[in-house]
Formats: C-alpha cells, structure tokens, sequence
C-alpha cells in the first residue's frame, strides 16, 4: 500500500442507506466535491445531498435552440433576399411563413446536439478508463449496488480514519481505490 | 376507492419479486449469455437476403434510373413515396412512446421505450432512402442543402419537399442521439456484465465511461427531461411536413388542410402497431413477460385502437368535406376511389383501419396477445394501402379525362418494398443480438418509485 488513493469506497445494498451516507459524510465535513455518489439508476434527492443544483445542460439546450433557430432563418433570408433573390410566380422575395419549417426544425436539433455535449462534458465524457474500473466491487454500481466514494484529494481525507468513519455507516464493504 | 373503479384484473406493470438484480441479470443475458436460436438465424438470413434485393435494386436504378418503376404520368409518385411515408410513420409512433409518455409519467412505457426507440430509428433510417432514390439523378440528392455552391443556386426554401429534408434530417439526428445518449448506462451494465474480454472492451467503448454518478445522472435526467419535450414537437411537426408535401400540391385528394393532424394520427397509429408487431414476441422469445406484462399489450392496443379512431374520422371527414363542397373534381376524385379500378385499395384500407380494429373494444380481444398481434399486423397492411390510395388515386384520374392512365407496380417496384421491410428487420435483429432491448436503468427507477410509493401507503 505505497501508492496514493484515488479514494474510499463503501457499499450499500439500497439508495435510502446511500443516501443516509452521503448525508452523514457531508456532516462530517468532508467537502461535496470530493465525495461521489454512484447508483444504477438516478435516485431521487441526491444530488441534492450532494450539494449539486446547479448545471449547464439547460443553458446550453436553449443557446443551441436559439442559435440554431436564427442562423436557419437568417440563412434562407440571405439567400432567397441578399444572394440571389428570384420572382417565383410573383411570391415576396422575403417569404417569412414559409421559411418558418426549416429554422423550427434547426431549432430542436441544435438545441439537441448542444445539450449532448453540455451531459458529456458535464460529466467529463467520454473517458475510456477511470481508477474505479479497476475495483471489482464496483462492476456491480450498474447494476444492484450502490456506492459512496470519498476521494483522496479531500483536505479531511485520512485512509484509516476515514476508513473508520465510513465503517460506521454500516456498508456492506470498504475498499481502497488506488490511483 | 377499489368501491368506485371496477376491480382491476391486469398484472401490475412489473412482475411481483423483481429486484435490481433481477432486472440487470435477465436483460443483460438475454443478450450477453442467450445462445443464437435457430429462429434468429432463419430471420437473420431472411432479411439479409431481402437486403441483397435492395442493394441490386439500387445498382441497376442508378445504372438503367428511373424508368425501372411503374410510375409515368399521370401517376409520378406511387410505391417510392407510399413506402417513405409508410417507414417514416412508423418511426413516430417510437418516439411518442418515449417522448409524450414519459411527459405524462406513464410508467409502464419504461419497459417498451427502448426498442419502441430502436424502430423509431430503423424506421427512419429505412424511409430516408426512398426520397433520395425516387430524385431522377439521386448523387446531386445534397443539392437539398444549402451550401455556397458554384452554380450561386439555392433552395427553394418555399417548398414544402425543402422543409421535408429538413424534418428528415433533424428528426433522424435526434432520434439517434435521444437513443444512444438514453442508452448510455445500459451499455455500462453491459460493459461491466461482459463475459469476456473483447466484449467488455466493446461495450465499454459504447458506454463512453459512464458509470452513474449522482452528478451525471442529473445532468442526463434533465437532458432527457428537455428533449422529450422536443421530441413531441419534432414528432407533429415532422409529420406535418410529410403532410404537407402533398397538400401544398393542387390535386384534389392532396390540397386539404386536415392532411397534418390526418397524418400525425395515421402515423402514431401505424407506429404503434409496429410497436405491438414487434414486442409481441420479443416478450415470448426472450422471456420478458415479467416486463412486457398483459397490461403493456392492452394499454398499447388502446392507445393503438385511439390513433386508430382518429384516423377513421378523417376518412369520413374527407369524404364528407367532398360532397359538401359540391367541387365536382373534388365528388368525382371520392368516386374514383370508392368504385374505381383502385377500389380494392380502397375497401382493404377501410377492412384494415376501421373495421378490423374494432375488434379492440372487446375486453377478451385486448388481453389476446395473438388477436392484439394479428389486429396490429392488419393495421400496417392498412396503413401501407392508404398511402397507397391517396397518392395513387388521387393522380391517376386528374382535371384532363385524355390524360388519364393506370398505376401497375413492376417487380422492382414490389422488390424495393420487401427489400426496405427486410433492410429493417436486418438492423432490429442486430439490436436484440447486441444492444439492451429494455431499458434496464429505467425498470429500476420504476421499481424504486413503486416501492416508494408503497412505503408511503
């Protein structure tokens, strides 16, 4: 046990006890950033536990909206008014219904496609290998298991007092996670 | 409040004694462990072989174009834009599925939206390649986008074909992207199930790292949350330009401005039939009847019988809104579809879309998993031979009696439409060989909500 720790895994078998720990440990002082929560499906109020509200995938949803919208529509104004303008049977150059259908359709998919971007790296996604792939405990954090893990960045963090302290939330298991 | 409904006799909507376990275990083995049955094989082959029909379809259009079909005037759109319209349909149905219903909290659509969303995209996927392939030189098809070109031309932004390549192109991104993103943590139980090395290695490419942090999962909740708000709206809107396509035409039989929501119902209600075509035996070959409940099949053949009756009052409303306009091309398009030489076409529509599914009223016939599957199969029989009488009978007999003439199909015609089908079975037995057929982290959700649920009981 030379190397350092990515941190401190403890394991329960339901999310009431994951989320009575993840209280406890944000009592004790450890700080929201360092302690991490996984679960196989999303449990209602952990985040909130975890001290996280705030996050940017709305935000980028309505850029994207907006911005993909506008260029649409500005697009087909400059090319049917600006770049080329042509007399279809009469019909304004400026044909404002009628190029409504396409920037709507621009509109959803950008706002789309930004929002996938804004949950990827949100989440620090894609990332192929991560220090917990190689707990084998955790292979099972997707399908039945739920963990609390405390990392070893923490100011708080002390491998045997923390272990100590991670005991007495009665888990199933703690392990060390190294680096 | 038991005193006041009548008593419930449907399973719940999860099997009694499902754990998280059990749910992670028995999705991920029907494709992880499940040895390759014979019936796949045979389907598999089946398809492939269909597939080969399409590809040899395609290089002898593009070698010999478009004079290989039927179609001449008065008839220019027959088989090509029936079966656009057919697959594009059936797409919507998946997408209201996981969109609408996860909106209105229906819980019981967590065990269907998976593959409901794996037709969406085949279905899409299969319909794009009909408009492409119906263009007289199909490799200038990107003459479509906007993009400043050499020539200085534009699109035609007023068209309505225009907006479809649009709703096309937007509605086939997002639904790949609200499919894989949604699929993310299933691929990660996958990935961590994996019985071998490669597989893991596969998986865990696919799954991009995810490994379910209560941060990331926030963030995919509200993403899903925004998208499926969306999602509707891509679901009417898309449609509404297939729609359009043919009532911005002046055909009579075309120029009608219930087209839109006609075709949004015909579309949910072919894709839900699609749905029950193909969860019926997904549930019986793979086990899954602890998820795809009884209760699944006579919510689904409702909502399916719903669409269906919807579509019915816009067959009576078109003929209806004919006679009462007194147009007489417009009485005499209705009478050419009634007793005219389509008039096959016409009555198999009505057999199939009015008379058949009222079957469904019946409680007995709902809870018939067969009844419900042969009902929903004569549904898209139905479905295909609308869009075939209103493109084909409403050109075959226009304004000018001398210009008149006769659709027939030829064989490329007829092998374009079984080679789509085959093309579309070929991708959906690759999804259950490879991918989670249900959405394993959503059943779990389920699950914890029911149980919260009980605990506050």
């Amino acid at each position: 046990m030379s190397a350092r720790l990515h941190g401190l895994l403890a394991e329960f078998a339901d999310d009431r006890q994951l989320l009575d720990a993840v209280r406890h440990t944000r009592e004790a002082g450890y700080f929201a950033s360092c302690v991490e929560a996984y679960s196989p499906y999303p449990v209602e109020g952990l985040d909130q536990a975890l001290g996280a509200r705030h996050h940017w995938v709305p935000f980028w949803m309505l850029i994207g909206a907006i911005g993909g919208g506008a260029f649409t529509y500005w697009l087909e104004w400059y090319s049917a008014v600006v770049n080329y303008p042509i007399n279809v049977g009469g019909r304004p150059t400026f044909s404002w219904p009628a190029f409504i259908p396409p920037a709507v359709e621009m509109t959803i998919l950008w706002a789309v496609l930004l929002g996938v971007g804004a949950v990827l790296f949100g989440a620090r996604l894609p990332r192929v290998h991560h220090p917990l792939f190689e707990s084998h405990e955790f292979e099972r954090a997707t399908s039945d298991r739920f963990f609390l893990l405390v990392r070893g960045d923490d100011p708080r963090f002390d491998s045997q007092a923390t272990q100590r302290f991670l005991e007495t939330l009665s888990p199933l298991s703690v392990v060390e996670v190294a680096e | 409040m038991s005193a006041v409904l009548p008593r419930d006799t449907l399973p719940p909507v999860i099997g009694p004694g499902e754990t998280n376990a059990s749910i992670s275990a028995k999705i991920s083995d029907a494709t992880l462990h499940r040895p390759t049955g014979w019936l796949w094989i045979g389907g598999f082959l089946l398809s492939l072989l269909a597939c080969a029909l399409l590809f040899v379809g395609t290089l002898w259009l593009l070698y010999a174009g478009i004079g290989i079909f039927g179609l001449n005037i008065p008839v220019a759109w027959s088989f090509f834009i029936a079966n656009y319209v057919w697959w594009i349909a059936i797409g919507m149905g998946g997408t209201f599925i996981s969109a609408a219903m996860f909106l209105t909290r229906q819980g019981w659509r967590n065990s269907i939206n998976r593959f409901a969303e794996a037709m969406t995209v085949f279905a899409v996927s299969v319909s794009g390649i009909f408009p492409i392939l119906h263009l007289g030189r199909p490799w200038f098809f990107y003459w479509l986008f906007p993009y400043p070109d050499v020539m200085n031309l534009w699109p035609q932004w007023r068209s309505s074909l225009e907006w479809d390549f649009w709703a096309i192109l937007a509605y086939l991104i997002v639904s790949i992207v609200y499919w894989y993103i949604g699929m993310l943590p299933d691929l990660a139980t996958f990935r961590d199930r994996a019985p071998t090395r490669v597989q893991a290695r596969f998986y865990g490419l696919l799954s991009l790292g995810w490994r379910g942090e209560a941060r990331h999962w926030m963030r995919l909740e509200k993403f899903n949350l925004i998208t499926a708000g969306l999602a509707v709206t891509l679901v009417f809107s898309v449609h509404s330009m297939v729609a359009l396509d043919f009532s911005e035409g002046m055909v009579p039989g075309w120029h009608e401005t219930i087209f839109p929501p006609f075709f949004v119902a015909g579309a949910l209600f072919s894709g839900f039939a699609m749905v029950l075509v193909l969860g019926i035996p997904l549930r019986k070959w793979f086990g899954f009847e602890a998820y795809l409940t009884e209760r699944h099949i006579v919510n689904m053949a409702k909502m399916m019988l719903a669409a269906g009756l919807f579509v019915d009052y816009s067959y009576f409303s078109e003929i209806f809104t004919a006679f009462y306009s007194m147009d007489k091309y417009d009485v005499a398009m209705t009478m050419h579809r009634v007793v005219g030489p389509y008039a096959w076409v016409f009555w198999g529509t009505i057999l199939f879309n009015i008379v058949l599914i009222q079957l469904l009223w019946f409680p007995r016939v709902r809870r018939s998993a067969a009844a419900v599957f042969a009902i929903a199969l004569g549904v898209l029989v139905g479905m295909w031979l609308e869009r075939f009488m209103l493109i084909v009978t409403s050109l075959y007999e226009g304004f000018l009696p001398s210009a008149w003439g006769m659709f027939w199909p030829t064989f490329w015609d007829i092998a374009f439409l079984i080679g789509s089908i085959g093309m579309f079975f070929f991708m959906f037995l690759l999804f259950t060989r490879l991918l989670p057929m249900l959405s394993m982290f959503e059943l779990r959700k389920l699950l914890a909500s029911r149980r919260s649920g009980e605990a506050q009981r």
